[in-house]
C-alpha cells in the first residue's frame, strides 16, 4: 500500500507518494537525498539517525514516515544558522574535536540540539544522561560531552556567514 | 531492515480504533509510539497485514487526579509521565521508572499502554504498574472493563487484552509521600534490565521484578511480607518464589535470583534514605 505523506524538513513542505512501511530515515535519505541522516545500528540502540521531530531527538529508523504527516523535521542539513554559520553545537564538536570517523555525529548533534533547547546550561552528569541513547565507537565520549559544554558556554556563537 | 508490507489506516477516536480492529480482524495490530513494534516488524518477528495507527487519538494522551487515584491515558508518552509534576507527587516511583525506559529519544515516542500491551518482562513499566497496585482500563465493543495489573498479564508478550480491544487507560491509586525505589541492573545506559526490582512502600507496598519470570513478575510472597512488617531478610527469603528467570549470555539463573536479591536489599535501602 503507497500512502501519501507530506513533511516539513529542514523549513520546506516536501510531500511524497511512498509505501507505508517507509521509515522517516529512508524518506529523508531516498525519497529526499538528505544523507546526513545516518542509519548505524537500525535496531532504535545507536541513535545515528536521531532527528529533530517538533524539536524533539527521535529516533528516525523508528518511526514511519507515514505516521508523522504535517510534522517538522531537522535534520543536520539544518542545523546551521540562518547565515550559514555553524551552529554552536557544530562549531563546538569543531573546536573540541568531538568526532573521529563521525559516522555518529549527525546523530550526535541533534541529540546534543534538543538537550540545549531544554536545558541551556547542562551539567556534564545531564549532558550523558541526554546522549545516552547516542553510541559512538571511537572518542570515548569525553571530547563529545565538552563539545556540548563548548556550546553551552557560546549559546550566541556565529562565524558571520558561511565558512 | 525494512518492514513486510502492511496496509496502513489511520484512527481518529477510540470509537474508530475499536471500529477499524473489528474490521480488518486478527491480523490488524494497533501503533501507538511503535517503539516495541517497529523494532519486531522491521526484524519480520511480526507482519502484521494492516497497522492501525492510533498516535493521533488526542483523547488518550493525558494524566489527571481522580479521588484516589492518578489516571494516565494509554497514548501518554514516558517523558511526559517522567516530567508531570503530578506523578511525581503521587507515584514517584513511576515518574521515576517512566525516565528509565530506553533513551530520550525512546521516551520521547513510546507511550505507556504501548509498553504495557507489548507484555514484555525485561520492560521497565510493567514492574511499576505491578508494584503499585495499576488497574487496566480496557475498551471494546461492548463498554469499558476493568483488571488489575496482576491479571492482565498473561505470559510472555501476551495480555489480557483480547481481540477487538484496546488499552485506553491506566488508573493508579495514589502512593503519596511513601517510601519507593527502583533498582535496574544493566550493562550499558539503555540497555533492558538484566534484573530490575521496582519496590513501593507504604500502606500498599508491592515489589516487582524485572526479567525474573516469562512475564512482568509480581513478587506476591514478597509483598505480602512487606505488608505484614516482615524484616527485610524475611522478604529477601521469599523474593525468588515462583520466578522462573531465562537463562541467557547476561546470566545464568542462579546469578539472576542473586540479582534479584541484592537489588531487593538496596532498594529497601534507597527507599528508606
Amino acid at each position: 500500500m503507497t500512502i501519501r505523506t507530506s513533511i516539513t524538513v529542514n523549513g520546506k513542505d516536501t510531500s511524497r507518494e511512498v509505501e507505508a512501511r517507509t521509515l522517516l530515515v529512508h524518506y529523508l535519505r531516498e525519497e529526499l537525498g538528505l544523507t546526513g541522516t545516518h542509519v548505524g545500528c537500525d535496531t532504535s540502540n545507536c541513535g545515528a539517525c536521531t532527528v529533530l521531530l517538533d524539536g524533539e531527538a527521535v529516533k528516525s529508523c523508528t518511526v514511519f514516515a507515514a505516521q508523522i504527516h504535517d510534522c517538522n523535521i531537522t535534520t543536520i542539513e539544518g542545523a546551521a544558522q540562518a547565515d550559514g554559520s555553524f551552529s554552536p553545537v557544530q562549531e563546538g564538536f569543531r573546536q573540541e574535536h568531538g568526532l573521529q570517523c563521525g559516522y555518529c555525529t549527525p546523530g550526535m548533534i541533534m541529540a546534543s540540539t534538543a538537550l540545549l533547547t531544554e536545558n541551556p546550561n547542562p551539567t556534564e552528569e545531564e549532558i550523558r544522561h541526554a546522549l545516552e541513547g547516542n553510541l559512538c565507537r571511537c572518542t570515548g565520549y569525553e571530547m563529545i560531552v565538552n563539545a556540548v559544554r563548548w556550546a553551552a558556554e557560546n549559546p550566541n556563537f556565529t562565524s558571520g556567514g558561511a565558512k | 531492515m525494512i518492514p513486510a508490507q502492511f496496509d496502513y489506516v489511520e484512527a481518529t477516536s477510540v470509537a474508530d480504533a475499536i471500529r477499524l480492529l473489528a474490521e480488518h480482524g486478527d491480523e490488524a495490530k494497533l501503533l501507538a509510539g511503535g517503539h516495541s513494534l517497529i523494532p519486531l516488524m522491521k526484524l519480520r518477528l511480526v507482519t502484521p497485514a494492516t497497522l492501525i495507527d492510533v498516535t493521533h487519538i488526542k483523547e488518550l494522551s493525558y494524566i489527571k487526579e481522580d479521588g484516589n487515584n492518578i489516571v494516565i491515558g494509554a497514548l501518554t508518552r514516558h517523558r511526559d509521565i517522567e516530567e508531570s509534576d503530578l506523578v511525581k507527587k503521587h507515584l514517584p516511583l513511576v515518574a521515576h521508572v517512566a525516565g528509565e525506559v530506553g533513551d530520550p529519544q525512546v521516551r520521547n515516542r513510546g507511550t505507556i499502554g504501548g509498553s504495557l500491551v507489548h507484555g514484555d518482562p525485561a520492560a521497565d513499566l510493567p514492574a511499576a504498574a505491578l508494584a503499585t497496585g495499576a488497574t487496566m482500563v480496557i475498551a471494546g465493543k461492548n463498554g469499558e472493563r476493568r483488571i488489575s495489573a496482576q491479571d492482565f498479564f498473561v505470559d510472555f508478550l501476551e495480555t489480557d487484552v483480547q481481540p477487538g480491544e484496546i488499552l485506553v487507560a491506566i488508573e493508579f491509586p495514589k502512593h503519596t509521600d511513601a517510601g519507593w525505589a527502583y533498582e535496574k541492573f544493566v550493562r550499558r545506559a539503555m540497555d533492558y534490565s538484566i534484573v530490575g526490582v521496582a519496590l513501593q512502600l507504604g500502606a500498599k507496598p508491592g515489589v516487582a521484578l524485572v526479567n525474573m519470570s516469562n512475564k512482568p513478575h509480581l513478587a506476591v510472597s514478597a509483598s505480602q511480607a512487606i505488608g505484614k512488617g516482615a524484616a527485610i531478610a524475611d522478604v529477601l527469603a521469599v523474593i525468588n518464589d515462583d520466578t522462573n528467570p531465562p537463562e541467557d549470555l547476561n546470566a545464568t539463573v542462579e546469578y539472576r535470583q542473586h540479582l534479584a536479591r541484592v537489588l531487593t536489599q538496596r532498594a529497601f535501602a534507597t527507599a528508606s534514605k
